[in-house]
């Protein structure tokens, strides 16, 4: 069907649905629903939610085609199933945020956060997570002392040096990076760090790979930004005799800073919560083991793993505490990132 | 920031060969940095197979066909089943998040008024930043027992789709399965092929949605002939990074797939396994050999997702897109 031939048989005086109309519908349409469940066997909130969706979708698009004609009904249909996508990505963010904060909620106590594992016995419901928040963060920040300089070295060759064939295909190797599974990554610290160079199990070893997850993240952003920080600006310090090397560290980086800040800060939040790496090259510890070089180290992630599997109520108790923390860790991170970026001039489009 | 101030005046003419030189440095120093990424990836090649070697000479069955995984035992073991629950699972993913995901782009791009869609375009994000450990946990406890009812459901009136049939009993028979894990991997491939599709969909001429609506189109006309046609690559490589993502995701379906080493397609029967999981789960138990078989298993997946993404992104260059997203 083209546009033009509805056109010809819609006048301008045809008749239309208000909105007073369809909001009557839509309620009708529930309190329809309402009765087929109190006559009919049928029940469940979750059942009624869907058959209510249905029922209003059917009822609206029924009306539009016999008031308005069909392409308007098709229209409605298509604005109908655009927001149910919408309820439908929401409600799962609702149901896992939510559902985290409600299990978790009574073990997260300042005695959780400020606890290991040392000493819990099984059938002790003390113990936290001191000892894993430590291990979590002491990778993350590893990773990121070898991640962010690399990945704004490599950022810098892409803008500023690489405009030739070589340049385009580390852009192009970047992008693809950003697909690496976070176990292969793993795997592969566990090949080369772990079994070839003979390193064992560390939090360093996690941090390796962390680091490869985060590179790309980081490349990205702070190529975008640096592509943001206006010619104007580099032309001038060119002009008053500045080197290139020093144009980009003391103009643009800084000019850049804010955004960079912010891609950073959004990929600790995306690697900080990698199990996949950390459950195969650094193992796990219920003692407070702060030194990340040698030995087994606990981590936030693998916690909640090993809590999930367990068979214990008590550990899948403390697994949802912990999974409460990561993601408070996470939504922190996240939302101070998207604060920073209001106060982004570059960005702010 | 005043930004031009600093170290300019620090710079006469006279140090002009030092300040050359500071530029070769740097910008080797930079060109390291790049060249580092090509070696990284090559690296990742290269000691995935040296360590995948030893359990390749020694198992006693055919890699590519097997459907047991015994590597330190028997020394039988194969990836057949593996890669099959791999590319089940994500098929079925991709059919349940797609629809979603470009419904919820469109919504936000093109219904919502614009800051509501930007907001609403974080909390899309948002998806995406859920640690996978967290979904896992959540599926395990929360959606799994949740799914039953859907599931006794979709095998009572779709059973005869072979998909949905199967052994089927009473409600507790259904528990850990493909279906759970494809549910969950919907779930976190949605944000990502979202976020993409909405870039490219926001990237329109908006002429050519003005021209459309001119002609008397509907939204939904406008649509069809305006936004999605020229945002097809961009919207077919975004699906192809979802497949990826949920091809390569370990975690999460580790703690909601059945672990078993069979090729069945009834998604709802308790079973199914996937190489990343399957990794996850056998790791902590497997000797030299074991560790060298789980390699083999994760170099065929690296292979697999490589594959992938080098076509996504060869069709989103090719489109001449940018695509730049946070929630890839």
């Amino acid at each position: 069907m083209t546009a033009g031939t509805g056109l010809r048989t819609r006048s301008l005086s045809s008749r239309s649905l208000s909105r007073p109309v369809i909001g009557a519908a839509v309620v009708g349409a529930v309190a329809f629903t309402f009765l087929l469940f109190a006559v009919t066997p049928l029940q469940g909130v979750a059942d009624f939610l869907v058959a209510a969706a249905v029922i209003v979708v059917a009822t609206v698009t029924g009306l539009t085609l016999a008031v308005e004609g069909r392409r308007r009904a098709v229209d409605r249909l298509a604005t109908s199933g655009a927001l149910l996508a919408l309820v439908l990505t929401l409600l799962p963010l609702g149901f896992t945020l939510g559902y985290t904060a409600y299990r978790g909620a009574s073990r997260f106590t300042g005695s959780f956060l400020t606890h290991s594992m040392a000493g819990v016995g099984p059938l002790s419901a003390n113990g936290g997570v001191y000892h894993a928040i430590i291990g979590t963060l002491e990778q993350v920040l590893l990773a990121s002392l070898i991640a962010v300089p690399l990945g704004l070295l490599v950022a810098i060759y892409v803008t500023e040096y690489g405009r030739n064939i070589f340049g385009t295909a580390i852009r192009f190797l970047i992008d693809v990076m950003t697909g690496i599974p976070s176990i292969v990554a793993g795997l592969f610290v566990l090949a080369f760090w772990v079994l070839a160079l003979h390193k064992g199990f560390s939090g360093f070893a996690g941090s390796l790979a962390l680091a490869i997850l985060e590179l790309p993240i980081v490349v990205r952003s702070a190529e975008e930004m640096i592509r943001l920080v206006p010619a104007a600006l580099r032309e001038a310090s060119y002009a008053l005799g500045v080197p290139k090397w020093k144009t980009i560290l003391r103009i643009v980086l800084p000019t850049a800073a804010t955004g960079i800040t912010t891609g950073v800060m959004l990929a600790v939040a995306r690697v900080i919560g990698e199990t996949a790496p950390v459950l195969l090259v650094v193992g796990n510890n219920n003692f407070i083991h702060t030194n990340p070089f040698s030995g087994p180290q606990a981590s936030l992630p693998l916690y909640v793993f090993q809590g999930a599997g367990s068979s214990s109520s008590l550990d899948v108790d403390r697994a949802w505490a912990a999974a409460l923390t990561l993601i408070l860790i996470v939504v922190v991170l996240y939302v101070a990132a998207r604060l920073l970026t209001r106060r982004n001039s570059l960005a702010r489009r | 920031m005043t930004a031009v101030s600093p170290g300019v005046d620090a710079v006469p003419l006279r140090d002009a060969r030092s300040s050359r030189r500071g530029d070769r440095v740097f910008s080797g120093l930079t060109l390291t940095a790049g060249a580092l990424v090509f070696a990284l990836l090559g690296a990742i090649a290269i000691f995935l197979v040296v360590k995948a070697l030893p359990a390749l000479q020694h198992d006693k069955s055919s890699f590519w066909t097997t459907k047991i995984w015994d590597p330190d035992g028997t020394g039988r073991y194969g990836v057949a089943a593996l890669v099959f629950g791999t590319v089940l699972s994500s098929l079925l993913a991709l059919v349940m998040a797609v629809p979603v995901a470009l419904g919820v782009a469109a919504y936000t791009v093109e219904y919502a008024p614009r800051r509501l869609g930007r907001f609403l375009g974080y909390l899309t994000d948002m998806l995406a930043a859920v640690p996978s450990v967290v979904y896992g946990l959540w599926g395990l406890f929360f959606l799994l027992p949740h799914l039953i009812g859907t599931q006794v459901f979709l095998n009572r009136w779709a059973g005869w789709i072979p998909l949905f049939g199967g052994p089927h009993g009473d409600v507790n028979t259904f528990s850990k399965s493909v279906f759970g894990a494809s549910v969950i991997l919907a779930i976190m491939v949605l944000p990502i092929i979202a976020a993409i599709s909405r870039e490219v969909i926001g990237q329109v001429d908006p002429a050519q949605k003005e021209a459309a609506l001119a002609l008397g189109a509907t939204k939904w006309e406008m649509l069809r002939t305006a936004v999605f046609p020229p945002s097809r690559p961009g919207i077919v490589s975004a699906v192809m990074l979802g497949l990826g993502r949920a091809l390569g995701e370990t975690i999460a379906v580790a703690l909601v797939i059945g672990n078993t080493f069979d090729i069945s397609a009834h998604v709802l029967t308790p079973g199914g396994n996937t190489i990343a999981a399957n990794i996850a789960n056998r790791f902590g138990e497997a000797g030299s050999i074991g560790v060298s078989a789980l390699i083999a298993s994760g170099l065929v997946l690296f292979v697999i997702t490589l594959l992938v993404n080098l076509l996504a992104r060869y069709v989103i260059y090719r489109s001449g897109v940018e695509e730049r997203s946070t929630a890839v």
